[in-house]
């Protein structure tokens, strides 16, 4: 019987020990993080916004906005995947590189490729998800077509049709007239983007990252997913006619032609 | 479950590889548990369907004691296209109050009792449908992993978004007849779901682990079919008033009632 108990006790620990090994790695390209690492590093650099148990609520949290990520939700803005997955790896990697625009997330892009790495791998032992769930299917971003007066103009009715307006305003301001309702999951009030401002987007700032948001929505704030409401080609549309908000000569036209309707 | 006592098996072969010590009696013993384990849960997750036979109903009603609030009413403005399906203003559904005194929208089920059983999810999907820009029904029940088909009946474009504590979040656009479907892996009583769009939207979706529940229509009655006997704790969730329990025992066949009463 002892030996039986024995290879009871092997199989557990097998188990467990892949279990929490995976969980404790990211896995970037070629570069595999490592969480104890990523801990030390954490502590130095992201407890004072992030907390020291991940949850947003660090000694200088009260002082931003928005609100530092709650990494114990695994909810994340920027991602490759669709609405309500998990982000990939190399998703959370991108963002410590590129910090978030028009918040208080820098650019980590100072530390090393391995350190970035090792941030990632501890980040997701905030949430037990990671071991639960797997990341959902990237997004495929087609070749982009030229943008075009024709493809503007579509943008423009989309933007209409698809109630952007509500939110970020006819004239891509940011004060439609849902905004002032806004909040985001950790119920804190959250302002729409204001497409005039010319400042580079949350989650990067090449026309890609604008196809890429709005196939996979901006997850714990209100912006949604379009992915089954816009094919391929009007999303291209949408993201020609929001260049032209941000371009202050073209924006006045824009202007005149949101205030008609 | 399943899943795991074949990994168990399989890690077991690995163990073997790697040299640990257990004798080959061990190992034939932990092959006829991984398939007694097999068996029996797929015995298990035959679930509710081979439990049905024996069904019991519980049938009562929800009261609203005392004077029904008055709804705010909404102001649709902001959209023409939502203004325009209400010809006269219409106002919030947090608590719905029929003729006779029957709360609407409560969320009666089975909170306790059900230990250790595994229930498949029904084929057919729980729908949610947006309608004159509200949610029709205002509060929706359904199983885990059981699909959600979201509807959009009204012009407008809306956004689904839920807000839950114990799921994924998720958050979808959907214009008008546009396909979509969704689902929630885990119990949670109950998800808020807004839409973004149009801020006074709101609804919400109880989602269960167990197929025991049932949704009071307008004069606050309710049914929960097909329920095995035994003795349950019975929740009665309003997303205004909170949450009451009873104990019940039910019988073989039998038909028990069970009342609540809600007040402000």
């Amino acid at each position: 019987m002892h030996t039986i108990r024995l290879s009871h006790l092997a199989v557990v620990l097998v188990s467990l020990m892949s279990m929490t090994a995976s969980a404790q790695e990211s896995h970037i390209d070629k570069l595999t993080g490592n969480a104890k690492h990523g801990k030390a590093l954490y502590q130095r650099y992201c407890i004072f916004c992030h907390g020291t148990d991940g949850d947003g609520r660090g000694e200088s949290a009260p002082y931003l906005n928005p609100k530092p990520r709650d990494f114990t939700k695994a909810v994340f803005k920027c991602r490759s995947t669709p609405s309500g997955s998990l982000p990939l790896d190399s998703d959370l990697y991108d963002t410590i590189t590129r910090g978030i625009h028009a918040s208080g997330m820098p650019s980590w892009k100072p530390l090393l490729k391995q350190e970035r790495a090792d941030l990632v791998a501890y980040i997701k032992t905030f949430s037990s998800s990671f071991q639960e769930e797997k990341p959902g299917e990237p997004v495929v971003i087609p070749a982009e077509p030229p943008s075009s007066p024709e493809s503007v103009k579509r943008g423009a009715d989309l933007f209409q049709s698809m109630n952007c307006w509500a939110c970020h305003g006819k004239d891509g301001r940011g004060h439609g007239p849902s905004a002032a309702t806004l909040t985001d999951n950790q119920g804190n009030p959250i302002t729409p983007f204001d497409f005039t401002s010319g400042r580079s987007f949350k989650c990067g700032e090449t026309d890609r990252d604008m196809f890429r948001d709005l196939v996979t929505g901006l997850d714990g704030t209100p912006m949604p997913s379009f992915v089954g409401a816009m094919s391929a080609d009007q999303r291209w549309d949408v993201v020609h006619y929001i260049r032209t908000l941000s371009d202050s000569k073209k924006h006045s036209v824009a202007k005149n032609d949101a205030s008609g309707q | 479950m399943r899943c795991f006592f074949l990994i168990a098996a399989v890690l077991d072969f690995r163990g073997r590889k790697a040299g640990v010590l257990m004798s080959k009696n061990s190992y034939w013993l932990i092959i006829a548990i991984a398939g007694l384990g097999w068996v029996i849960s797929s015995r298990i997750s035959a679930g509710p369907s081979a439990l049905a036979d024996a069904g019991s109903s519980l049938k009562g009603e929800v009261k609203f004691e005392g004077t029904p609030p008055k709804g705010t009413r909404i102001d649709m403005s902001a959209d023409p296209l939502c203004a325009k399906t209400h010809p006269t203003p219409i106002t919030t559904e947090d608590v719905v109050v029929g003729a006779s005194g029957g709360l609407a929208n409560v969320v009666v089920y089975v909170s306790d009792g059900l230990t250790s059983r595994n229930f498949q999810p029904p084929q057919e999907a729980a729908v949610f449908t947006q309608k004159g820009c509200q949610y029709k029904p205002h509060v929706l029940a359904m199983q885990a992993n059981q699909k959600l088909e979201v509807v959009n009946d009204d012009e407008t474009t809306h956004n689904i978004h839920p807000s839950p504590a114990n799921n994924r979040e998720w958050n979808m656009t959907q214009p008008h007849g546009a396909p979509l479907e969704q689902t929630f892996a885990r119990e949670e009583i109950a998800i808020p779901v807004k839409c973004n769009v149009h801020p006074w939207m709101r609804g919400y979706i109880a989602v269960f682990k167990h197929p025991y529940f049932a949704v009071t229509d307008k004069d606050g009655k309710f049914e929960v079919k097909d329920l095995p006997p035994g003795t349950y704790t019975i929740s009665a969730w309003q997303e205004k008033l909170g949450t009451q329990t009873q104990k019940i025992t039910i019988g073989t066949g039998e038909s028990k009632s069970l009342d609540f009463s809600f007040k402000q």
